[in-house]
């Protein structure tokens, strides 16, 4: 072997004076950074090994352990940086693509930093949530036309509806990029608050079919685990074109991750590499689309709505409105900081926009086409708090897609090598030895929590506007200002600068 | 109602405990010849070396009587049960009525036909009078013989060493610890005692022990003699049945009891090392003179004397024993006694050793030398006679655990699942 | 009565249980670090992680309603505490004989290497609130409870 030029990222420390030697950062590391020699009793740490997953520093019982950044300077070089540097002895070594985990990293503008949500002062009074109601239920799905009645009665008949407790879904995550663990923590999760989950390209496995009323059922380009038990099974169908961390590539789930039940549930051979092509080779058109919602339609008699899930790409808004007039009810919108458990690197980082951007461009257009009572809207891409979402709604959205945000609350703590299958924290991993570190009870409360705790925090802000019901905030851009944004910025997101 | 049970030790008392579960009312009194508080029969080894004295070797805290509303006489020696009349003769001539009885006077010493095996400065260690009378003389710089390597044997012969007495051991077997332990085992603990300075003649027996001035001479089959200033005669116990002898209580080598710990007379039970009963692993009637064996039928013959219908299972020979820091356990049968049995061991090295008799790919004994930890896990195995003809290695392993065992019997021992 | 009961599908082996038990069984029993670094010899733990992975599981006492221990015990050690139900052992009284272990089917009594001949079992930390294994697994994979899985 030849000299490699990987050099640590981290370095784990060890205080002495706090350790006790019980080894339960030697077995909790996947990548077996700690090692405990018996022979002088004494242990030691592997820095090149060390991803920054924060594992053993949360168990050690003492806080004995600490990971830094490897101190180790470049001459300060503002073109050359050290990651474009390592970049390149990486791929020197081994001749192929750079690949990583979760979402884009760069520091790209985030958009949702320069708006600023509204309150009331003195001309409207502010709400207080505790003391009033405050309506935040959503419903997604085509909306009529018009309302008919007779005699008080509704005569107009309405499209199915997905019914949500709050705004927020959990986006589509497969079981095979995550352990049926995490799974089940997320489908739990999304029954205790009234939510939904996506299943993503991996089926839904058997035991998850009891939570199949909040479920969203997605159908992607490789139909991996796709029956008509399945579609029957979600509340929702959702097409999936692209993805915000990989637009233009399908997934690529590698065949060690295909064990026993990830294959019975994608009906693949066990070991297989479960490849979805990177089109649809049945929709080359939005008319080709269409075929298939309808299709979609038609095999569940007319009664799930049918979702198309894109990737914020340049042209987004006259995609959406194709997709609008392909007879999708809801369109979903990943931007371009979206999470994956494996992508390449330069895609991730290089391609599709931001969502803010994307949700207002095809708001608007939908607007203006007068046909955005025809389709929800929902928005992926990082959304990091409630303020997010918040924002997101007064842009335009009917509800949000959580991913990354729902597995930080799983555990996760965005070391990015999710594609390794060697999540410490039992999350992005098959592995049955860290599957089991997720307990999809506590799991399922942490995630449920989140929910609650946004869902409080939007009814303050709601409040805080004097509105008491989300649907007055949704697509009211007049509660955004924006700061530190260009003349373009803000015309394209449609908003006042602060102060206007 | 009048309970009355004979005798005092861990028979007795599981009896005593056992009758309270479910009848806290009517009288029970304890008999023993014995003048003291209830005490562990095993301890008197503690109590020989000095690790123990008189009122940390007792079986159950002070109070226990009162506690248990139990009318004792203590130091009073029961001569004959008069089974028509439901009476006791004791050795004052009264007479005591009873409705239940429970037989548990325990064993005696066995005294083998050795010429001049009674009189001054011959002893015997089985009751705490035994561990007194030897704690006497066991001064340092004396000199003792016992005849005896079985357990009894060895735990006085132990005993006397730490008292800086000199000891040398005669057993009829070739081995060691004959009844509880295979010939290799026996001779890891014979290197251990020797390094020790105890001195040995095995395969050959005492046949005559004379005075010598202060001192005795045994004389051995052999034609050997060895002189000591005392000797202590440690063969084995046997029943101490002369309580039964002339009635209907049947008696084979102990009294014979049935599954409710019921004698051949009704309302007449027996107990512990005074009682025979199923040995699940020869498969025959036997004494098992061991403690948690006597205790447990106690229990049993207690729940039936107060109106319940409790089993004893049957039960197996288990021990754990220790010798100078050397410490082992051993359970059913340690040597294969014919071809339908398999013995599987470690390669014994000077002071570890781990065997497992195997019968139609069931365990029927162990023995661990310095590999206690764990060890019931087998003992658990011996007892359900479950097939372990998979687990063999992890059986003769020292790290024997639950997570050895086949699924279902580890989710049940997770469980809690009783053994039985 | 309540038992302590592991769940195999979640304990992750990463023996936390075995360190708490250790410590809160020294004369340390809220100080890990003295625990560990300045008792002369840890206290065994009296739960033991048993792992050949993927499967572990961590096992002690289960306080049986007929505890073989108890009826083996040459010195009366081994006592049934009345309040608690808990099987309990005495050090002062328990000599280190190991008749317990030998009897015990579960393996859930182990020596105490930190005394001399003396037994460690789990006393479900009667005196410190719950067992410090179950408040300290950090993936809920102890529960006390009645009957459980």
């Amino acid at each position: 072997m030849t000299l490699s030029m990987n050099t640590p990222e981290f370095l784990v420390e060890r205080n002495l004076d706090r350790c006790i030697k019980c080894q339960v950062c030697v077995g909790q590391c996947a990548n077996e950074v700690h090692k405990y020699d018996k022979e002088t009793d004494s242990l030691s740490c592997e820095d090149l090994a060390c991803v920054g997953c924060h594992r053993c520093v949360t168990l050690c019982p003492t806080h004995a352990l600490t990971i830094k950044k490897f101190p180790l300077e470049f001459r300060t070089n503002a073109n050359w940086t050290p990651s474009t540097i390592n970049a390149i002895y990486k791929q020197a070594e081994s001749g192929g693509i750079l690949l990583t985990g979760m979402g884009n990293d760069k520091p790209y503008p985030i958009y949702w930093d320069h708006l600023l949500l509204n309150a009331s002062q003195v001309t409207n009074p502010s709400i207080d949530p505790l003391r009033e109601p405050m309506e935040v239920k959503t419903y997604l799905g085509r909306k009529p036309d018009k309302l008919d009645f007779s005699d008080g009665e509704l005569l107009t008949e309405i499209a199915p509806q997905v019914e949500l407790e709050l705004p927020i879904m959990f986006s589509a995550m497969s079981f095979g990029s995550i352990s049926l663990n995490a799974v089940k923590s997320l489908a739990a999760a999304a029954k205790e608050v009234g939510t939904m989950f996506n299943t993503g390209e991996g089926g839904l496995h058997q035991d998850l079919y009891s939570y199949g009323d909040n479920a969203i059922v997605q159908v992607a380009s490789g139909r991996f685990g796709v029956h008509s038990q399945y579609l029957e099974a979600g509340t929702a169908i959702e097409i999936k074109i692209g993805q915000g961390a990989k637009p233009g590539i399908g997934g690529h789930l590698p065949g060690e991750k295909v064990g026993r039940e990830v294959s019975e549930t994608r009906m693949i051979p066990e070991g297989s590499d479960a490849l979805s092509p990177a089109p649809h080779h049945d929709i080359y058109s939005i008319e080709d689309l269409r075929q298939l919602i309808y299709s979609l339609k038609e095999a569940t008699r007319y009664k799930k709505p049918v979702a198309v899930k894109i990737a914020a790409v340049h042209n987004v808004a006259a995609i959406a409105s194709g997709i609008a007039r392909a007879g999708a009810d809801i369109i979903t919108i990943d931007g371009f900081r979206g999470g994956t458990g494996a992508t390449p690197l330069r895609t991730r980082d290089n391609v599709g926009i931001p969502i803010e951007l994307a949700l207002a461009a095809v708001d608007s257009r939908l607007r203006n086409e007068s046909i955005r009572h025809q389709v929800s809207l929902v928005v992926a891409g990082s959304l990091r708090n409630s303020a997010d979402v918040m924002k997101a709604i007064a842009l335009g959205a009917d509800a949000v897609y959580i991913a990354s945000s729902a597995l930080l609350a799983l555990g996760c703590h965005m070391c990015q090598k999710c594609y390794t299958g060697k999540c410490n924290w039992g999350i992005a991993t098959q592995d049955p030895n860290l599957v089991k570190r997720l307990n999809p009870e506590i799991g399922a409360q942490r995630a449920a929590n989140l929910l609650r705790a946004w869902k409080h925090e939007i009814k303050e802000m709601l409040g805080g506007m004097g509105i008491n019901a989300i649907e007055s905030l949704r697509g009211n851009r007049l509660m955004l200002r924006g700061v530190g944004l260009s003349d373009r910025d803000l015309e394209i997101l449609g908003v006042k600068a602060a102060g206007e | 109602m009048q309970y009355v049970i004979v005798g005092n030790s861990a028979a007795a008392i599981g009896a005593v405990e056992s009758i309270r579960n479910y009848d806290t009312e009517n009288p029970i009194l304890v008999i023993s010849d014995e003048p003291y508080h209830t005490y562990s029969r095993p301890l008197i080894s503690y109590y020989l070396t000095g690790l123990r004295d008189e009122e940390s070797i007792m079986y159950r805290p002070k109070n226990f009587y009162d506690r248990y509303k139990v009318e004792t006489m203590l130091g009073r020696r029961v001569e004959a049960v008069v089974t028509e009349k439901k009476q006791l003769k004791l050795d004052n001539q009264e007479i005591i009525s009873y409705n239940k009885l429970l037989i548990a006077t325990g064993g005696k010493p066995f005294l083998p036909p050795i010429e001049g095996a009674t009189g001054p400065d011959i002893y015997n260690f089985i009751k705490l009078d035994d561990a007194k009378d030897l704690k006497e003389v066991a001064q340092p710089g004396k000199s003792a013989v016992v005849i005896g390597g079985g357990l009894i044997g060895l735990k006085v012969a132990e005993g006397l060493l730490k008292n800086e007495v000199a000891v040398t051991v005669v057993d009829l077997a070739p081995q060691l610890l004959n009844s509880i332990l295979d010939a290799a085992g026996a001779g890891i603990v014979k290197k251990c005692l020797e390094k020790k300075g105890m001195e040995f003649h095995l395969g050959t027996t005492a046949k005559t022990i004379q005075n010598f001035g202060e001192r005795k001479i045994v004389g051995l089959a052999d034609g050997k003699e060895v002189v000591a200033d005392f000797v202590v005669v440690a063969v084995g116990v046997v029943p101490n049945k002369h309580l039964v002898e002339d009635t209907d209580i049947k008696v084979n080598r102990g009294i014979v009891t049935d599954h409710a710990m019921g004698t051949s007379v009704e309302g007449i039970f027996a107990a512990g090392d005074v009682a025979e009963n199923y040995d699940v692993l020869f498969g025959q009637n036997r004494v098992i003179p061991i403690l948690p064996n006597a205790y447990e039928q106690g229990q049993v013959a207690g729940a039936n004397m107060a109106g319940q219908k409790s089993v004893y299972p049957g039960g197996f020979a288990k021990n754990a024993i220790g010798f100078f820091g050397l410490s082992m356990v051993t359970a059913g049968i340690t040597t294969a006694p014919d071809e339908t049995f398999q013995e599987y061991s470690s390669q014994p090295t000077e002071d570890r050793y781990l065997k497992v008799v195997i019968k139609e790919g069931k365990l029927v004994g162990f023995v661990r030398i310095n590999a206690v930890d764990r060890s019931g896990i087998l003992t658990g195995l011996l007892m359900q006679q479950k097939d372990v003809t998979d687990l063999i290695p992890q059986l003769i392993s020292e790290e024997i655990g639950l997570i050895d065992l086949p699924q279902d019997l580890r989710k049940a021992r997770l469980k809690g699942d009783a053994v039985q | 009565m309540k038992k302590i009961y592991a769940q195999e599908k979640y304990c992750i082996g990463c023996r936390l249980c075995e360190v708490y038990c250790s410590a809160v069984h020294s004369e340390y029993p809220n100080d890990l670090v003295k625990a560990f670094n300045r008792s002369k010899i840890v206290p065994t733990p009296r739960v033991k992680v048993e792992e050949d992975r993927p499967l572990s599981f961590a096992m002690q006492c289960r306080h049986c309603d007929e505890p073989h221990c108890l009826k083996a015990c040459i010195t009366g050690a081994m006592y049934r505490d009345e309040e608690s139900g808990a099987i309990l052992n005495d050090a002062e009284r328990c000599v280190g004989c190991w008749t317990c272990i030998v009897a015990c089917p579960y393996g859930g009594i182990f020596r105490d290497e930190s005394k001399s001949k003396v037994v460690a079992k789990c006393d479900y930390c009667l005196d410190q609130g719950d067992p410090a294994c179950v408040k300290n697994c950090p993936n809920g994979a102890l529960k006390i409870e009645e009957g459980g899985e």
